[in-house]
């Protein structure tokens, strides 16, 4: 996917404009939040299984190395054939090796963050394999030239009648306005394609190393025609991705759909443990599992190491008030909100994305919900303080949080300093005591807000006063 | 007991009626209450902004302040869990220091969690006429686990009656330097937390953050709601005059 970070503040102001986009938020918001609350209520020991959920997947992640020469070993003895790829490129190219190899004309895709990240479906459409997406929130980016806002829902900023409207166009026939007939109608479209496929492409959720096997949670079944229709599946994950145990996986699971779809479980798990055994009645002739590191080690090794433990369950997101705002075309890349706010400039670089970790009011609201304890607020600041120390924030920020600190290590210049500004805010309050307009970056908070004035005196000067009487 | 108020930056420049409110409390309940004059600020605009050096300069400062207290009091959830939750970290790369922090977080208080937990307050000062509504600032619900102390205090005001706004728990928008730096997302924020507010009809938010006071209030006012007091919780405890109110 095209890293548009840079451009964070437009999208803000376009995001901040957009009716429609309000109005699909707003529901987010209100599903999503109480959702996940009487989902995890369900639990009566949530906060014991997060602390467990934290050290399993520390534990996988402290273990990397061994646990992916197991996942291989056993692949590879039912049958899988597994691949390394180190960058997103290499990535693309082994997926597009395997399908000439195999002469793949149509492959279909469910779901797919890594595919997100290396740009996978316009690479193979380049070098002439067709690429079908097959989740619905993807078809619907798809067929409207969009591209995903969420990384669960990735249509979550279209509103139903923009969906309708848009099958209206592409599909043509009746405008339909029911989500069922609507999903009904793409199913429609998708199944020519399932059945033509030669390819079935999908991410995982998570890697197995005791069975070598690869799963895939979802509400569609489309994972599954993926990972069983075409004659070839390739399954792409990062290295992060390795547990020990099917028990690890069935624990973390408890966490990941209720904080994902405030869904106890989802409607569908799928197991993928080789290709087709004799005697099976269906599955893929081949299995291919590429194991991708595009920056993985590099996080693994730097303070932002928990980041990895990201089961990408999108509640973060969800529960931002900032995300919940502006929706997550404006983080500019594959994830928005604030793990996105971390990984993409940990993934893509810290000078590409330099609004990413101050868009933030570290209200810990994703701290909190974070099935696996990721401490996003306290990843977002160490990345303002590479930041600060690269010189990458504006000269005047840089300046005046120096001048403020200068002051206020030393009490009687402050003192001196805050007499004179205190009263002179009080001044600019005129007398309902609102400053209405501030210059330079104060124009920030006047702009679509009042300052309630200083009262006119400092509480030190007050109190000294008082003492002295 | 020797209890140290730390007032904060922002009520020392905005607000002082807020210092003298929990200063009331304090003496009110038998408190020797010893205000260092030469504080200032806790460090936590530059720690939030990435300026480390800057923020570590004003920590220690805070360290040495208060060296005589049995307690230290503070009228913000934001700038006392700074002290609690962040100065270890921030200071951990002063193995000097080490042994001061730990001194002071152990003796670290936000006002209404030490009014009713240490104190144990059975009475209060003020009285208000009329409905209030809550909202709960992040950091003193995240970082110092203040959400039932202001309300159980409140409860006591006679003649006050507490109805809660659907979603107390959501941030204001506030953020520190982010109201500054992305006014626009910071003012949409602020949006939905007025319509909670007003949707209640109280007569009066209460809060225990002034960050988040000067937000809310400001957005109230530049939308032309001017009934909507907002006052913070010492001042409404301490039945004390806002400055300008
Ligand atoms: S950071 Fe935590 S809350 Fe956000 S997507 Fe990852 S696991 Fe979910």
């Amino acid at each position: 996917m095209e890293l548009r970070s840079r451009n964070f503040k437009a999208g803000v102001t376009r995001s901040l404009a957009n009716p429609h986009l309000r109005n699909a938020l707003s529901n987010l918001r209100a599903r999503m939040v109480s959702g996940r609350v009487a989902s995890v209520a369900e639990l009566d020991n949530f906060e014991q299984i997060r602390e467990t959920a934290k050290q399993v997947r520390d534990d996988a992640l402290r273990h990397l190395d061994f646990l992916l020469e197991e996942f291989e070993r056993n692949a590879v003895a039912r049958g899988a054939r597994v691949h390394w790829a180190e960058t997103p490129q290499d990535m693309n190219r082994i997926v597009l090796e395997i399908a000439q190899a195999a002469k793949v004309r149509k492959a279909i895709k469910s779901k797919s963050m890594l595919g997100e990240e290396s740009g996978l479906n316009k690479y193979l459409q380049d070098a002439g394999v067709e690429v079908r997406e097959t989740d619905l929130g993807e078809y619907i980016i798809e067929q409207s030239g969009d591209v995903p806002s969420h990384i669960i829902a990735p249509a979550i900023h279209r509103t139903k009648d923009e969906v309708s409207d848009l099958f209206q166009q592409r599909h043509g026939g009746p405008r339909k306005t029911d989500i069922a007939e609507l999903t009904r109608e793409a199913r429609e479209k998708l199944r020519p394609h399932f059945l033509t496929a030669d390819m079935g492409i999908t991410g995982a959720n998570f890697l197995i190393a005791e069975t070598g096997t690869t799963m895939i949670v979802t509400n569609e079944g489309n994972g599954r025609m993926s990972t069983t229709m075409p004659r070839v599946h390739v399954a792409v994950a990062g290295i992060e991705k390795v547990l020990p145990t099917l028990e690890d996986v069935s624990f973390i699971l408890r966490l990941l759909t209720r904080s994902a779809t405030a869904q106890s479980i989802s409607n569908y798990l799928s197991f993928t443990t080789g290709p087709k055994q004799p005697g099976d009645s269906d599955g893929p002739e081949e299995f291919h599992v590429v194991i991708v590191d595009s920056g993985r080690t590099r996080v693994l090794g730097s303070e932002l190491r928990d980041a990895l433990r990201c089961i990408r369950c999108g509640a973060c997101m969800n529960h931002c008030p900032v995300y919940q705002n502006i929706g997550g075309h404006p983080y500019g890349w594959v994830y928005p909100g604030p793990i996105g706010s971390v990984l993409t400039p940990a993934y893509a670089g810290l000078e590409n994305a330099p609004d990413l970790p101050n868009a933030a009011t570290l209200c810990n609201q994703c701290g909190v919900v974070c099935p696996v304890k990721i401490p996003l607020p306290d990843l977002m600041r160490k990345l303002r303080e590479r930041q600060f120390e690269r010189k990458l924030r504006p000269w005047g920020e840089r300046t005046g949080l120096r001048l403020w600190a200068w002051a206020a290590a030393r009490p009687a210049v402050y003192a001196a300093l805050t007499r004179i500004g205190v009263r002179l805010g009080r001044m600019l309050g005129g007398r309902d005591r609102l400053i209405r307009s501030l210059p330079g970056a104060g124009g920030g908070w006047t702009a679509e807000r009042d300052l309630p004035a200083p009262s006119g005196k400092t509480f030190r000067e007050l109190y000294a006063a008082r003492k002295r009487d | 007991m020797r209890v140290g108020l730390f007032v904060t930056c922002l009520v020392d420049l905005m607000r002082p009626s807020i210092g003298f409110a929990a200063l009331q409390l304090l003496e009110d309940a038998g408190c020797e209450v010893i205000v260092p004059t030469t504080q200032t600020c806790c460090g936590q605009p530059g720690y939030n902004s990435g300026d480390r050096a800057a923020a570590q300069v004003l920590a220690r400062k805070v360290l040495g302040e208060f060296k005589e207290c049995d307690y230290v009091v503070i009228p913000s959830g934001s700038c006392s869990g700074m002290i609690k939750t962040h100065y270890p970290e921030l200071l951990s790369d002063v193995p000097q220091a080490r042994a001061e922090v730990e001194w002071l977080i152990a003796r670290t208080w936000e006002l209404t969690d030490f009014l009713a937990n240490v104190l144990k307050l059975e009475r209060v000062p003020g009285t208000f006429s009329g409905t209030v509504t809550y909202h709960d600032a992040c950091s003193g619900l995240r970082e110092m686990g203040v959400k039932s102390q202001p309300r159980a205090l409140l409860d006591k005001v006679p003649g006050l009656q507490l109805k809660e706004m659907s979603t107390p728990e959501q941030c204001c928008g506030f953020g520190g330097t982010f109201s500054v730096k992305y006014g626009d997302i910071s003012a949409r924020i602020c949006d939905q937390k007025c319509d909670d507010v007003v949707a209640t009809g109280a007569d009066a938010l209460v809060l225990g953050d002034l960050g988040c006071m000067l937000n809310i209030e400001g957005r109230l006012r530049r939308r032309g709601d001017m009934r909507t007091r907002v006052l913070h919780v010492a001042e409404v405890l301490a039945g004390s005059k806002p400055d300008g109110g």
